[in-house]
């Protein structure tokens, strides 16, 4: 199977949601892969919810838009509930809980979840606003897509080169989190291995 | 993916706007309306800054009339819009095809009738292929089903457009408008300042070595047998369109069954070929890339080697018609209509293609 | 008016001939139209401020459309109302040429009513020329925007009444109000004097935009002694009597004298 995920990531407005969606293709270009990148458009509304697709893949890619992602990364409560349950069976989110109680998280084993504090973690690295980068270092380090210097490598592309080194403090400590919880959980050593890695491979044949 | 040369990661739109920039764009008119919004807010900024001239119009009405004038001075001028706003520009497009006009337009296409909604769609296939506004014409219509296509069709309409003395159209959708995708761009071209030079409005020399009688640039033909002899000019430019055909095969060779779809459409459902050739599945993938002229010939050359049909479409069927004519002979084609508001991924296509596969 | 010339072979002396600019054609044109007063208005001109050679015209829908084949000038045809919008794009693409549109009150005032306005609101340099004789006179004499008040047309047998078609629209006063406006003034047709007059006002409406100043507008009251029913004496004094009363002449705005903006003059019921 050829390397290949697809990934929604959503959030309110402000977010940064398109920011890390942008950042995560551009990794994507680097590794060589093929990518598409589609945000959700339409009336213009400040505060409303933003989000958009990424697909990263080592053949051609045919929609840039999917129903049912293999991945998600949760900024906030109504993102959860609008796309959980379209993730696939075996798909992994990412999810912010600083701001989405872990309690609405689906049980059951049909899909698999990591909890990052982000907000809590952004404030650590010392900037409020960059709870997106966490959440991409978690997402990345949770996947193995990508590799995490790729993303570093590419924050200069979509921010100011002044904010590049907080950013990759950022993406650490979001990747370390993630790593730390998928060490720690009750999972299938597949799974450990994707989580450091490389992709998430085939999902629906791997389960808790 | 080779990588030799810098990429850029654009949208669709951003790629047309760039493509136009390199091909010697130099006028652009243009009105909001979503999703295209991107092409006329690069061009405020990016062809003013080359020396270019940009308008934003009073309507899309106005707007394709500001490029008629444009084009009637022989210079690369461009506007877009997405489907309501093309029904506006149909009254500028039909005389500009009855008054030999060149320009490019692109229509990314939205849900219709009426004002529908912003979502992708391909509604607009009759109205892009028949011409679409009054009278007896056509125009060359180009499909992208990537950024980096939507770059280069952009990149060669203007050369198509000058070479023919017609309008071109890209048709594009919300998804190619939308969706960012990495680009190769090319070189810029250089137009050479004399395009155009034995029929645009440039005013007429009375005396001297360039003196000559004024010109009219006119869609009106009133004397006894003027207006048949225009059209039968500009069929007999049609038609030499035929060799400008183009489409993209995939696994056709040894098909039972080739689906035909174009645009975004038509990228899906090779991701939906590729899936079940995986399985086994004798299928394959037909996308014509350009419209109008239809790959008609190429449709029936497959059709006499006994292969059978299944037009995908984000539509209720209008290529299908064209799919049909095509193979008429030999074959009929089936149709899996894309409905207004879906946003289909290749796994929707595969069980229509299974059904097809398996009808007799 | 234009020098005469001298025919060779002739015994007397030629007093009047055709402009430079004007191609040697009979027009197509009723007796008793304006419209070849004003076609040679523009003609003289051309001549007169060198401008010719470097001149696109803009042809519109109406009777004059046929512009093209008068005016020895580069021309392209607009659609219906769409001449300024036209003319907006070939003065973008050639900033460098004299461009002018030519306008009845029909293509200008109804159907073209959002292009005039705008071209004008941007200062887009081009000149208009608008021809108002109060009715739609290719098409048979139907309802202008221009008709006046108990004016019987084909569509409007009984008289134009305010309370169901609404009242005549003043072009000039309108256009004088926009901010891209350096030129707009109303003449008329109906007698030398009058015409003498409306020739300064469109050699100003051109000059403003030789001298890249803004947008240049006449409008010049204009018979239709056919649509009108009436001989042409008639149809020129019913411009005087009836026309001009409620269209009145005069500048509505020249930025050029006074440097600013919206020197309005008359006006009213």
């Amino acid at each position: 199977m050829k390397r290949y995920i697809d990934v929604i990531m959503a959030g309110f407005g402000g977010q940064g949601v398109l920011l890390i969606g942008n950042l995560l293709a551009y990794a994507g270009m680097r590794e060589k892969l093929n990518v598409t990148y589609i945000p959700v458009y339409g009336v213009e509304m400040r505060g409303g919810t933003a989000n958009c697709t990424v697909v990263l893949s080592e053949e051609e890619i045919g929609s840039p838009i999917i129903n049912a992602p293999k991945s998600l990364i949760i900024m906030n409560r109504p993102s959860l509930d609008k796309f959980q349950p379209k993730l696939a069976d075996g798909g992994i989110q990412i999810i912010n809980a600083s701001l989405v109680d872990p309690e609405l998280v689906e049980k059951g084993g049909r899909i698999r979840t990591v909890l990052v504090p982000a907000n809590e973690l952004a404030d650590q690295v010392g900037n409020a606003r960059a709870v997106n980068t966490v959440m991409l270092g978690a997402y990345v380090a949770a996947t193995g897509m990508v590799k995490l210097e790729t993303v570093e490598g590419c924050l200069s592309s979509v921010m100011p080169a002044k904010i590049v080194p907080l950013n990759i403090a950022a993406l650490r400590a979001g990747a370390e989190h993630a790593l730390k919880q998928l060490a720690d959980a009750p999972v299938s050593v597949a799974m450990k291995n994707a989580a450091k890695k490389i992709a998430v491979k085939k999902p629906a044949a791997k389960k808790k | 993916m080779a990588d030799k040369m810098e990429k850029l990661f654009v949208k669709g739109n951003e790629a047309i706007a760039m493509g136009a920039l390199a091909a010697g764009c130099r006028c652009f008119f243009g009105y909001p309306i979503t999703p295209q919004n991107d092409i006329p807010e690069f061009m405020s900024k990016h062809l003013v800054e080359a020396g270019g001239e940009f308008v934003q119009a009073e309507s899309e009405v106005a707007a394709a009339n500001m490029l008629l004038g444009a084009g009637a001075c022989g210079v690369r001028a461009m506007t877009s819009s997405s489907s309501p706003g093309m029904s506006l520009k149909q009254e500028a497009i039909s005389y500009m095809a009855g008054s030999e006009i060149p320009a490019v337009i692109v229509n990314m296409n939205r849900g219709g009738p009426g004002l529908g909604d912003i979502g992708p769609s391909q509604g607009d296939y009759f109205q892009s292929t028949r011409g679409g506004g009054h009278g007896d014409y056509r125009l060359l219509v180009l499909a992208p089903s990537s950024a980096q296509e939507a770059y280069d069709m952009t990149y060669d309409a203007f050369d198509l457009a000058f070479g023919s003395k017609n309008p071109v159209l890209i048709l594009g959708d919300a998804i190619i408008g939308q969706m960012k995708e990495p680009i190769v761009p090319r070189a810029p071209k250089v137009v050479d300042p004399e395009e155009g030079g034995d029929w645009r409005l440039i005013g007429a020399s009375k005396s001297g070595a360039g003196k000559r009688e004024h010109r009219i640039i006119k869609s009106l033909f009133l004397m006894d047998g003027e207006l048949a002899g225009q059209n039968m000019k500009l069929q007999a430019k049609y038609d030499a369109w035929k060799k400008l055909v183009d489409f993209e095969t995939f696994e056709v060779k040894d098909a039972d069954l080739v689906v035909v779809a174009y645009g975004s459409i038509g990228r899906i459902a090779k991701n939906a070929v590729r899936a079940l050739r995986a399985k086994g599945k004798k299928v394959g993938l037909f996308r014509p890339k350009t419209l109008y002229p239809f790959p008609e010939k190429a449709l029936e050359k497959l059709a006499k080697e006994g292969k059978r049909f299944l037009t995908i479409e984000h539509n209720l069927g209008q290529m299908v018609e064209d799919v049909r004519l095509s193979v008429r002979k030999y074959a009929d084609s089936d149709l899996f209509c894309v409905y207004p508001g879906n946003m289909p991924s290749p796994d929707d296509f595969e069980a229509p293609i299974l059904r097809a596969l398996g009808r007799k | 008016m234009s020098m005469p010339t001298k025919d060779a072979s002739a015994s007397e002396e030629l007093v009047f001939a055709r402009p430079a600019s004007m191609v040697d054609r009979a027009t197509h044109y009723c007796p008793g139209c304006h419209h070849g007063i004003a076609h040679r208005l523009v003609a003289e001109l051309l001549d007169e401020l060198e401008l010719v050679e470097k001149t696109i015209a803009v042809a519109s829908i109406g009777c004059s459309v046929f512009l093209y084949n008068y005016i020895d000038a580069d021309s392209v045809e607009s659609p219906h109302g769409r001449a300024p919008a036209v003319a907006t794009g070939v003065k973008r693409a050639r900033p460098d040429k004299f461009v002018f549109t030519y306008q009845g009150d029909g293509d200008l005032a109804s159907i073209g009513m959002a292009e005039i306005m705008h071209a004008a609101n941007r200062g887009e340099r081009i000149s208009v020329v608008f021809v108002n004789n109060t009715v739609y006179g290719m098409t048979g004499g139907q309802m202008a925007p221009t008709t006046l008040l108990g004016q019987k047309t084909t569509t409007c047998p009984v008289g134009r009444c305010k309370d169901r078609e609404g009242s005549p629209i003043r072009m000039a006063e309108l256009i004088a109000q926009l901010g891209g406006t350096a030129f707009c003034a109303r003449g008329s047709l109906d007698s030398v004097k009058d015409i003498r007059q409306a020739k300064k006002y469109m050699r100003q409406a051109f000059e403003v935009q030789t001298k890249g100043l803004g947008f240049g507008f006449v409008e010049l009251l204009s018979g239709c002694p056919t649509n009108w029913r009436m001989t042409p004496v008639a149809a020129n004094k019913r411009i005087t009597d009836e026309m001009i009363p409620y269209f009145p002449l005069g500048v509505y705005r020249d930025v050029a004298a006074d440097g600013t903006c919206g020197s309005t003059v008359a006006g009213g019921e």
